[in-house]
């Protein structure tokens, strides 16, 4: 490409090169603030937390709250649930893992696991089908927990996915009993 | 004329384009979706520009401002529902052009490259629907949009972060919605641009006709105007026949009731389907409820659905026959309908429940689909006997009416059904 025709290659080469290598540099550094302002922004990053009082919550009642713009379902498990959500073999779940951001992330899927620390008969959870998104309906479904309308996935008691395309149990977000009857979510 | 041609010849460009240019005298009706569609992206473009007069980008107020439009400004009602009606009909005249090019061979040497402009233009009318369907901020429109966003998350590790730079939040919210109208009002720009390079690359190879054999001589062709412009003409009045029907008498029977209650981000409706247009392909994303080695049911469902569109690409490497027309391909005819039949199938799947036998079905489908294009294609353009091709274009014509002595010269009526 260059002016002499040598096979050597000389300054002038060089100095295309590095003209081009700069002009490139300034190229992707122009256009990140360009792709970076469709990104969520630090008001909607900023974590919120919000406080629910579930005083109101008897057992077998369950109440929505909406955190990050989501809505956790908050709820007081039967007797009944909390015994079919322990009698689950780990081996038959399709997702082994709790997903639980109070736990370590390699924390097995067992309902203690799932379940409030130290009250097993509460589930937090955010109320998202881990398939595409969609909110799934509460006591639905053939593992009497939660059923997505959207393609058909169904959750146990204690929200572990059972069947269906989604491919992991429903998360849980950070959150603790800062009194009996009231959860700080964040 | 002359003064302009001389410094800028786009008035001979036209000329040379859409009144001397010759085409095939054996055209047939189904040739006549391209002009259609030309017609369609303005219709959208132009009913667009002024519903963005009334309408409101903000997720407080969009769902009110759209009640605004059917109810208060003038005309509104019928401005709308000639927007939302002009996008099936739009996917109708792309569909047929479709299969039609799917039929005739249009892909082939040397009509790849139109070919891929083609599936290119079709891959932007998708993302300009899907944008536009969220924007009246229903509760389809809301819960589409998070299912398709959706979609991203299925990728290993980045999706997440896909996710989130799409929606620009952790849900689908109003900054989701402000992106959606400045691109629903972009692409379609971007559309006019690609119809231009494919109408380009089409008057470089030259149209294909029913025979599938190239143009031989002048005696073969009949000027654009005005034989291809009067029946394409033709085939656009009957077809906005039929759209005008649908949007004076059944306006709302292509949409959803859903759409007509206001976003809820957290209630999902009980049965959510996407707009007719999308439905094979929704219903080969359901198809995938088990998983695949490492890859996820998730992941596999998104991997089909992308593949089902991404697969047209190849089709010109992929079909191995000689012969371009499948009117001269007797087995390929039949397979070629099977196709037409499953693609029907797959969307009356998509609008199903995902429960009991359906899933089942949606996943035979789907596999004859991918079998179509990846054994079929190249297996059978190995193994059939075609029928004898015609020697010519009007050698073919002529056998047709039964002539063969009276000379049929360019004023002859060109639409003798192929
Ligand atoms: C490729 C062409 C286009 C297609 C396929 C398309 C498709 C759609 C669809 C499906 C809707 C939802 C209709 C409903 O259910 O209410 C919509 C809405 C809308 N579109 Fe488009 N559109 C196109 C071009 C445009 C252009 C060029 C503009 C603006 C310049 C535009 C502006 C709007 C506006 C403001 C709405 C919201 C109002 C409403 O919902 O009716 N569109 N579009
Ligand atoms: S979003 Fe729940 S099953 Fe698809």
């Amino acid at each position: 490409m260059s002016v002499h025709d040598t096979a050597e290659p000389n300054r002038r080469d060089f100095l295309y090169i590095a003209t081009g290598a700069v002009g490139a540099v300034g190229a992707v550094s122009l256009a990140w603030p360009f792709i970076d302002q469709m990104n969520p922004d630090a008001a909607t990053l900023a974590l919120a937390e919000i406080d629910v009082d579930v005083s109101q919550v008897a057992e077998g009642q369950s109440i929505t709250a909406k955190w990050r713009g989501k809505p956790v379902f908050i709820r007081q498990r039967t007797a009944r649930e909390v015994e079919e959500a322990k009698a689950v073999d780990l081996g038959s779940l399709k997702d082994p893992i709790a997903r639980n951001a109070n736990l370590p992330s390699d924390a097995d899927a067992t309902d203690v696991n799932r379940a409030a620390e130290g009250k097993e008969q509460w589930l937090v959870m955010i109320g998202v089908c881990t398939h595409l998104g969609c909110i799934p309906l509460g006591q639905s479904g053939p593992y009497d927990g939660w059923f997505c309308p959207c393609h058909g996935s169904a959750y146990d008691t204690a929200g572990r996915i059972r069947q269906g395309p989604a491919p992991t149990n429903m998360a849980i977000p950070p959150f603790e009993f800062t009194s009996d009857t009231n959860i700080r979510i964040g | 004329m002359q003064w302009l041609d001389a410094r800028l010849p786009l008035p001979r460009l036209m000329y040379d384009s859409f009144v001397a240019y010759p085409v095939p005298r054996n055209l047939n009706y189904a040739y006549t979706f391209g002009g259609i569609l030309a017609l369609f992206l303005g219709v959208q473009i132009l009913t667009g520009i002024v519903l963005a007069m009334h309408y409101a980008a903000n997720s407080a107020i969009a769902f009110d401002s759209v009640e605004k439009i059917m109810r208060d400004v003038n005309w509104g009602w019928m401005l709308r529902y000639m927007h939302a009606n002009g996008a099936s009909f739009f996917f109708i005249a792309v569909y047929v052009h479709i299969f039609r090019g799917l039929y005739y061979g249009s892909y082939k040497a040397p009509r790849e490259i139109l070919w891929i402009l083609g599936v290119i233009i079709f891959l932007l009318m998708m993302a300009t629907a899907f944008m536009g369907y969220v924007l009246p901020w229903g509760q389809m429109s809301f819960w589409g949009a998070t299912v398709i966003t959706g979609f991203f998350t299925a990728f290993p590790l980045i999706g997440d972060s896909i996710q989130q730079l799409l929606l620009g939040g952790f849900a689908v919210d109003n900054a989701t919605l402000n992106r959606f109208f400045s691109l629903h009002y972009l692409l379609p720009f971007m559309i006019a641009g690609v119809v231009i390079l494919h109408v380009w690359a089409l008057h470089v190879a030259g149209q294909t006709n029913p025979t599938g054999v190239e143009v031989k001589s002048s005696k073969d062709t009949v000027p654009f105007t005005p034989h291809a412009t009067i029946k394409d003409g033709f085939a656009m009045v009957v077809f906005l026949i039929l759209f005008a029907y649908m949007i004076f008498y059944l306006p709302n029977y292509l949409g959803h009731a859903d759409n007509y209650i206001e976003a809820n981000p957290l209630k999902t409706p009980s049965h959510i389907v996407p707009e007719w247009y999308f439905l094979p392909f929704y219903a080969m994303l359901r198809a995938i409820t088990f998983n695949i080695g490492p890859i996820d049911s998730k992941l596999g469902g998104v991997l089909v659905m992308f593949g089902s569109i991404i697969v047209l690409f190849f089709v010109p490497w992929l079909d191995t026959s000689r012969i371009r027309s499948t009117a001269f391909r007797p087995m390929y005819k039949i397979f070629f309908w099977i196709l037409v039949a499953d693609c029907i199938f797959l969307g009356w799947l998509g609008s199903k429940p995902a429960e009991g036998i359906y899933p089942a079905l949606a996943l035979a489908g789907t596999i004859y689909y991918f079998g179509h294009f990846l054994i079929v294609l190249p297996v059978l353009g190995l193994v059939e006997t075609p029928r004898r091709l015609p020697g010519s274009i009007t050698e073919a014509v002529l056998a047709k009416n039964g002539g063969g002595g009276a000379p049929v010269g360019a004023a002859a009526a060109p639409d003798t059904k192929g």
